[in-house]
């Protein structure tokens, strides 16, 4: 019987936030005025199965709360109470509540946060059909009086001896009951048998059970309908202060009588924040059980669906085939004209098996984006609200797939465009009538496939970047020269600049130091790169092209010396031999070349890395150019060897980080080829980020 | 070293792998030693100090090959037949790392008892030696005994000239001890 449960919490924890991210959904889509019943039971039915997983695993603080949430959402299901705004407000703020409670489970951590008691009572207080008019109740005291249905009772549960061996556990039926109200247990003496007659498998024990609840004493009774034949269970409505010494007394057979029946009330709610934190004090020790396997598998687990797992076996079986095949002709005495053709085939389905179990194995880390979408039309929501804008959110691609890291890692940016959006972009209804335009803005995310990378776009049709603004700062802060004029696109890019905010006031969510340099960097760290267009009173949209992959990467080999390194092809704009009249030397000994109407610096790269080389100047070698933030630097190289798509290993595993180097890969002879990191590189070789030489 | 298996707690004793650099026998426990592996080329590291040699492809995993001798600031030998790479599994900032030392030769493997190790004398230079475990007379040899997590651990080694001396005077030491 005794079975470790904390195995399954994981996936509990996955499921049980999966639930909440499709409550938040179905919330946002719900219609206030006319409720689409099936939008509602989705949400009941995600509710429940998180109240039933908890109530399993024992986590009392999530089942007794969300136990609130059911009872609210299902007396909606019926019909029974009409839906209203402020219904929807604490639902969504009790999914938040939540999800800090799994967060605080998974980490073993105590969950305290006072909005819950705050949220807890204005629940019940809306449950306990008084107007939900009085938002926020923020002192038990408040509710005292209101709650007047409540009533103690007494439950004495002496168990039935085989009532383990049937499957029932009493501690899931306590449970149940303390997710009605509040409870107390107190074991009762017992007389066990002799050693002898001990029986391990049987249960001695005989509780008395003290729960306030304003339930009638039915829906009591039917958590212990299953075990009634076999235990003995008597009800008592106890007097308001249940203590161990008072007074019981027994009451008449007939339920209904007692319901109606007010309790002392007010005594009964005074007393119930101290029963309250007896429970509290229960759950926290059983969370902490339970999270001791959490801990561990804390989001590095992923779920596939099984079709993908279907492909992988499909696959190791041809494999496995080819390898039979293979396998035979290898047996041959002697290899004729006929065995070598055969050899030949097995080998090309041996390369083509492999490149798709890469790609199959390469599938299963990825997630479609909606894992990133899914929050935003509840950020949209509430700072919409926030900021008094109407705001439409409109996604696109939400199918489209790309790997877990990235995907994880991209959140950030994509939540620092949307509220930039929000806040700067998007006018206020007002003024976007004033102008012509609907009341209402929009924002779109839309995300596809293009080329081996995957692109986001964030898009507002509202006001625009304010380029005279801009200019108007940057020369305040010397970025821009006085008397120098700038395209509208160098303008936009200013944008990117570190310390940049346009924001008239530090607001609320934006302009408070992280600005769209941390953007741009973080985009950068994922081998990707932004691009901004924007017309003033049209919109802006900013378009992020990312690899769809942080483990494999499409790389340039180049050569220098003996020394073989990889440059990611994303960040090579070209690679050109530069005639020495189009090379100009610095006083300070840096090279520049001139690239169109551009000067470029050139980053020796023997001389960084203190390497032998081949070429030493600029004109025996190739000049590769780089982009690094939007500024383009140019590697001196020997030679460019071939493209390939190359996996990344780290050298931080078992050495340290090398400046300039991101990491390292295997060559297909098995020797090891360097990463360059252009980033790092720029750095390293000293070029400041003010090298725009606009000719 | 908190592997350690049941017989060596028992028998109180602990299996040494030792080997010879510059005529000088060291010895590190073979608890810690992965696998050893023949010299083969290494990729060079950009702007990386002189003993660490490059890094290899060991099976898919990326490891750094150190010169034991630069370390040591020991004249460098040219690799040879015997040159081994010694690959080890060293605990550092509280993460396990692999790294190959290569060393003249690898020699033997022998048990000592704790008992039977003796500290480093002191120098009195102040200098750290908690690299050195101890020393260990085996076969009337004298064995330096390597705190391997310690010695490639951190920055902790003295400067050349002065573990060079220091390698002399334990030399010396060995000399009385056999004698």
């Amino acid at each position: 019987m005794d079975i470790d449960l904390s195995q399954f919490s994981q996936v509990f924890f996955e499921e049980s936030i999966e639930g909440l991210a499709i409550m938040e959904s179905e919330l946002l889509k719900l219609d206030v005025a006319a409720p689409d019943p099936e939008t509602i039971n989705t949400i009941f039915r995600a509710a429940h199965s998180i109240k039933g997983g908890s109530a399993t695993f024992g986590f009392m603080q999530v089942a007794n709360y969300t136990h609130l949430l059911e009872t609210l959402l299902d007396e909606i299901r019926d019909g029974r109470r009409q839906m209203q705004p402020d219904h929807v407000d604490m639902l969504l703020l009790s999914v938040d509540l939540l999800r800090g409670m799994f967060e605080a489970l998974m980490s073993q951590a105590e969950f305290n946060d006072p909005k819950l008691s705050e949220l807890e009572l204005r629940l019940n207080h809306t449950l306990s059909n008084q107007p939900s008019q009085t938002q926020s109740v923020s002192s038990p005291q408040a509710l005292s009086g209101s709650d007047s249905k409540a009533l103690c009772w007494q439950i004495d549960f002496k168990a039935g001896a085989d009532i383990m061996r049937c499957g029932n556990d009493p501690m899931l039926m306590f449970a149940e009951l303390a997710s009605k109200g509040t409870l107390t247990t107190e074991l009762l003496p017992v007389s066990l048998p002799s050693w002898d007659d001990f029986d391990p498998e049987a249960c001695y024990l005989h509780w008395r059970l003290r729960l306030t609840t304003d339930e009638p004493l039915e829906k009591l009774k039917e958590v212990f309908e299953w075990v009634e034949d076999e235990c003995e269970i008597s009800y008592q409505q106890m007097e308001a202060v249940p203590s161990a010494d008072a007074p019981t007394e027994m009451l008449s057979p007939s339920p209904q009588a007692e319901i109606d029946a007010p309790a002392a009330a007010p005594e009964v709610i005074a007393l119930a924040p101290e029963v309250q934190t007896l429970s509290t004090d229960k759950a926290a020790a059983s969370q902490k059980q339970n999270a001791v396997a959490a801990k561990s598998g804390e989001s590095s687990s992923i779920r596939v669906s099984t079709e993908k797992i279907d492909m992988l076996i499909n696959m190791v079986g041809e494999l496995v085939i080819t390898q039979a095949m293979l396998g035979q002709i290898g047996q041959q005495d002697e290899i004729n004209q006929e065995s070598l053709l055969l050899l030949q085939q097995g080998l090309e389905q041996l390369a083509s098996h492999t490149r798709d179990l890469q790609e199959s194995v390469m599938q299963i880390r990825m997630l479609p984006i909606s894992f990133a979408f899914n929050r935003f039309p509840r950020l949209v929501r509430d700072i919409g609200q926030q900021l008094g804008k109407k705001v439409e959110l409109i996604l696109k691609g939400e199918d489209t797939e790309l790997d877990k890291t990235v995907l994880e890692k991209i959140v950030d940016p994509m939540v620092h465009l949307v509220r930039n959006s929000l806040d700067h972009g998007l006018e206020s209804p007002e003024l976007r009538l004033a102008q012509g335009k609907s009341e209402t803005g929009t924002i779109m995310l839309n995300a596809y496939h293009q080329g081996g990378c995957i692109i986001i776009e964030i898009v507002d049709d509202g006001a625009g970047l304010n380029t005279r603004k801009i200019l108007e700062k940057a020369r305040q802060k010397g970025i821009v020269g006085p008397d120098e004029e700038l395209s509208e696109e160098a303008i936009h890019q200013l944008i990117f600049k570190p310390g940049f905010s346009t924001a008239d006031a530090v607001s609320d969510l934006s302009g408070r130091g992280v600005g769209m340099d941390v953007v741009k960097r973080n985009i950068h760290e994922l081998n990707g790169s932004i691009e901004l267009k924007s017309e003033a009173g049209k919109g802006s949209r900013f378009t992020i092209r990312l690899p769809l992959t942080l483990a494999i990467l499409d790389g340039q080999l180049i050569r220098i010396g003996k020394h073989i390194y990889v440059v990611p092809l994303v960040s090579i704009y070209e690679s050109l031999q530069v005639p020495t009249n189009r090379i100009n030397r610095l006083s300070d000994g840096h090279e520049l070349i001139r690239l169109r109407d551009e000067y470029l610096p050139v980053i020796k790269m023997y001389r960084e890395f203190n390497h032998d080389a081949d070429a030493r100047e600029i004109k025996d070698g190739l000049v590769m150019v780089v982009d690094h933030n939007n500024e383009k630097t140019g590697l001196l190289v020997d030679e460019l060897l071939a493209q390939q798509q190359v996996v990344i290993k780290s050298l931080e595993e078992n050495y340290t980080r090398i400046p300039g180097i991101s990491g390292a890969t295997i060559l297909g002879d098995g020797t090891v080829a360097l990463i360059i990191d252009v980033a790092g590189l720029v750095k390293l070789a000293g070029i400041g980020s003010s090298n725009e030489h606009a000719a | 070293m908190a592997d350690i298996s049941i017989e060596q707690v028992k028998q109180g004793n602990q299996q040494y792998l030792s080997f010879i650099m510059a005529n000088e026998e060291y010895g590190v426990d073979i608890l810690s030693v992965q696998e050893i592996r023949g010299w083969e080329p290494t990729t060079v590291l950009p702007n990386a100090p002189d003993y660490v040699k490059g890094v290899i492809n060991l099976r898919g995993t990326i490891v750094p090959i150190i010169d034991l001798r630069q370390k040591f600031g020991i004249k460098t030998l040219e690799y040879g037949a015997t040159t081994v790479v010694i690959v080890v599994k060293v605990t550092m900032d509280e993460t396990q790392k692999v790294i190959g030392i290569v060393v003249d030769a690898v020699s033997d493997v022998f048990s000592i008892e704790e008992e039977e190790i003796r500290q480093a004398p002191d120098f009195g230079h102040g200098t750290d030696l908690r690299f050195i475990k101890g020393l260990a007379n085996v076969q009337d040899k004298m064995v330096i005994l390597l705190e391997i997590n310690r010695l490639l651990g951190s920055a902790i080694l003295p400067d050349p000239e002065t573990l060079n001396r220091i390698i002399g005077n334990l030399e010396q030491q060995a000399q009385v001890m056999t004698a």
